[in-house]
């Protein structure tokens, strides 16, 4: 856990905690990660608006990028997972993508290199907003038949029902939104430490032998895996969105 | 044993072991997806978001296994 070599390097904090510790900036609480929060929603907002803010004709090379990203977002997650209605939830699939897409990224972006996903309040936030979503339209396309509906499948005999209802309460209703957030977050934070760990072992390796070409190693570990968490941020972002179309789809089609 | 042993003689354990289950069982999910584009070739894009799907089930096992070594860690170290 204290290595010796590090503790010679950097400040090893004594506590694990102190890694999840920020210092305010600003008044109101407001810290670092809530400063990159900002930046991603600035980005998300001038990245959907600015290249397509004119209509044209032909669009511009950025303006290709965005139409292209959100009719992915639009086609190949809401429609072909929602159906019909999905013109209805666009308003939140797209800017959640963007959103929680550049927070992602942001763990790769150089000079910040901290993925504001991996800090639990703001998947635990999304993943209740998703919550709120999904039970808001279950009720309001079904009535309160949707709670019946959802606890209870179809073609169940009646002396199971006493053990498939709490399963089933738990599994929609406590699972789900929980798994949603634990799964951005772990993946996130997973990729952070990875990163943290090849990159610090390299520079230690450099500061204190810089001669023994050892620090090569998990310099080129650090240098795929970043690659790799490139690839890992987009996917979770993906997959974020989809879950939350599967969700609502769930809420709308509930099986009887 | 001291508790701050055993705390993080668990987190060891919970990890590794959380990680087993869900190992199979993405390569199981990915092997069949694999083996259902090779037959189907035009059905690829469906069967691949399918997968990541299925993968994002079965991930979610192992990260809570990762979940549970921060907090046993937390509380050992």
């Amino acid at each position: 856990m204290r290595s010796p070599i590090l503790a010679q390097v950097v400040e090893v904090p004594s506590d694990v905690n102190h890694l999840f510790d920020w210092p305010d900036v600003l008044p109101l609480g407001i810290n670092r990660v809530v400063l990159l929060m900002f930046l991603a929603t600035a980005a998300t907002f001038l990245f959907l608006y600015l290249p397509v803010r004119k209509a044209r004709v032909v669009p511009t090379k950025m303006g290709v990028v965005v139409e292209s990203l959100v009719d992915f977002v639009r086609n190949g997650i809401a429609r072909d997972t929602i159906g019909a209605q999905s013109a209805k939830y666009e308003w939140l699939l797209i800017p959640m993508f963007f959103w929680v897409l550049f927070l992602n990224l942001f763990e790769v972006t150089p000079l910040i290199n901290f993925p504001v996903t991996s800090r639990m309040a703001i998947p635990a936030f999304l993943a209740g907003l998703v919550w709120v979503v999904f039970v808001f339209v279950g009720l309001r396309q079904h009535g309160l038949s949707y709670i019946k509906n959802s606890l209870i499948p179809p073609g169940v005999p009646k002396a199971l029902l006493i053990l498939v209802i709490p399963i089933e309460l738990i599994s929609t209703f406590l699972i789900r939104p929980i798994s949603l957030a634990v799964r951005l977050f772990a993946n996130m934070i997973a990729g952070h430490i990875m990163l943290t760990v090849f990159f610090l072992t390299s520079a230690s390796y450099f500061v204190l032998e810089p001669k023994a070409v050892a620090f090569v190693i998990p310099l080129a570990f650090a240098i795929v895996i970043t690659g790799f968490e490139i690839f890992v941020a987009v996917l979770q972002a993906f997959i974020f969105t989809l879950l939350t179309a599967v969700y609502i789809e769930s809420s709308i089609n509930v099986e009887h | 044993m001291e508790a701050d042993a055993a705390a993080l003689i668990g987190a060891g354990l919970a990890y590794g072991l959380a990680a087993i289950g869900p190992g199979v069982g993405i390569g199981i999910v990915v092997g069949n997806a694999v083996q259902a584009m090779v037959r189907q070739p035009e059905m690829a894009g469906q069967v691949r978001t399918t997968m990541f799907l299925g993968i994002a089930f079965t991930e979610a096992l192992a990260l809570f296994g990762l979940l549970l070594f921060f907090i046993l860690f937390g509380a050992g170290g």
